[in-house]
């Protein structure tokens, strides 16, 4: 039980997968203007993450290493991940247009963004069991989510103030992200 | 064609230099740039796949069906990821383990997917071959520029050498996560002095 909530600690907060492991940054700056958009992204980033975690892992250790073939493991994580994407959109569509209607935009974004296939490929690398490697997907995502909406708050603060016409937009947006990476940095002495 | 091959080539070094005037390919950009040779290697590596799946996307414009056409662009782009990996994997062990993840990320790079989508779908293969090592090209030396500032200001090195005497004390910020996205920002800051004058 102790593993388990030191994973979760680990990849939420010390191994943030945007402001440590430098993944899934193009959604953090393209998504993150408002409080709005980013919470979105979150959610549709938590929801795929963990089915794609789980799912990768399962194509991984059971159809890949199995047939002995991991050198193709690039292109089946990222037709796993396309395709999950494209099935949970329709899915959603049909029966729950409420949450589709919330997610919805957000969702194709999602196959190209680097946390999601980045994550799958930590997860085998690492050598994860089942559990550990669901538990990792969700926490990974979290932290991605926490990241976003806190970055998405500073974003929409700093847009009302004046900045310098060269720094205005991602430019100031990647010092602020420097300097909340700065203070997630400080957990790395936790564990 | 209105524009030429020159044009089409060198348009990737300025006006559409990734990743500071399409903010695009971030992750990739951050994370290998820690220090020159990284950044060079990732970047020849990207062109290298920029180069491959842009003549293939061309060549077969007219026969993917427009609606799974980013399926068919992302598993062209794959392959030559694959390719990619088992070839650094047998003539650069080194750098392949120093790149590490980031090798089969190039997939998602939205760079490649962007340039297929974008120009290759459209244009004759010459030109396609011509727009991605343009784009290469500016990316390669861009990770380059990042990746010098960070190691010469970071580790007191440039490729390798000592760059100051041995009083310099290192400023290790440079070479962690944080470092790497102020001086991002501050040289996106620096470009578009430059760009709007």
């Amino acid at each position: 039980m102790g593993d388990i909530f030191v994973l979760i600690i680990s990849c939420i907060f010390i191994n943030n997968i945007v402001l440590a492991q430098y993944l899934g940054n193009c959604p953090f700056l393209g998504t993150s203007k408002k409080m709005e958009t980013a919470v979105g992204m979150s959610m549709a980033v938590i929801f795929v993450l963990t089915m794609a975690g789980v799912i990768t892992w399962i194509v991984d250790t059971y159809f890949l290493v199995g047939l002995g073939i991991e050198f193709l493991r690039t292109i089946a994580f990222i037709l796993v991940i396309a395709s999950l994407v494209q099935f949970v959109e329709m899915f959603l569509k049909k029966s729950i247009p409420a949450l589709y209607a919330g997610l919805g935009i957000f969702l194709p974004l999602i196959t190209t963004n680097c946390a999601v296939m980045g994550v799958c490929l930590i997860n085998v690398q690492e050598e994860y069991t089942f559990v550990e490697a669901l538990i990792s997907s969700i926490a990974y995502a979290v932290g991605f989510g926490l990241a976003l909406v806190l970055f998405a708050g500073l974003r929409e603060r700093i847009n009302i103030g004046r900045v310098p016409k060269p720094l205005q937009d991602t430019s100031i947006g990647l010092v602020t992200a420097g300097i909340i990476s700065l203070a997630f940095f400080a957990f790395k002495g936790m564990v | 064609m209105a524009k030429t091959l020159a044009q089409e080539f060198s348009k990737g070094l300025w006006e559409e230099l990734p990743p500071f005037r399409l903010v695009l390919g971030l992750c990739p950009t951050l994370a290998v740039t820690k220090s020159v040779e990284n950044g060079l290697g990732m970047g020849i590596a990207t062109t290298f796949v920029l180069v491959c799946s842009n003549l293939l996307v061309s060549l077969l414009r007219n026969v993917i069906p427009a609606k799974i056409r980013i399926a068919c662009y992302i598993i062209i782009i794959a392959t030559f990821v694959t390719v990619v990996e088992l070839l650094m994997q047998a003539y650069a062990y080194p750098l392949y383990l120093e790149l590490g993840i980031f090798i089969p990320l190039i997939v998602v790079n939205c760079i490649v997917l962007g340039r297929a989508e974008a120009f290759a779908s459209k244009n004759a293969p010459v030109y396609s071959v011509a727009d991605g090592l343009g784009i290469g090209v500016g990316f390669t030396l861009s990770l380059g520029a990042l990746g010098a500032v960070r190691e010469v200001l970071g580790e007191g090195t440039f490729y390798g050498m000592q760059v100051f005497g041995s009083s310099f004390e290192p400023f290790t910020f440079m070479v962690e996560a944080p470092g790497a996205f102020v001086c991002l920002g501050l040289m996106l800051c620096l470009i578009n002095l430059a760009g709007n004058r």
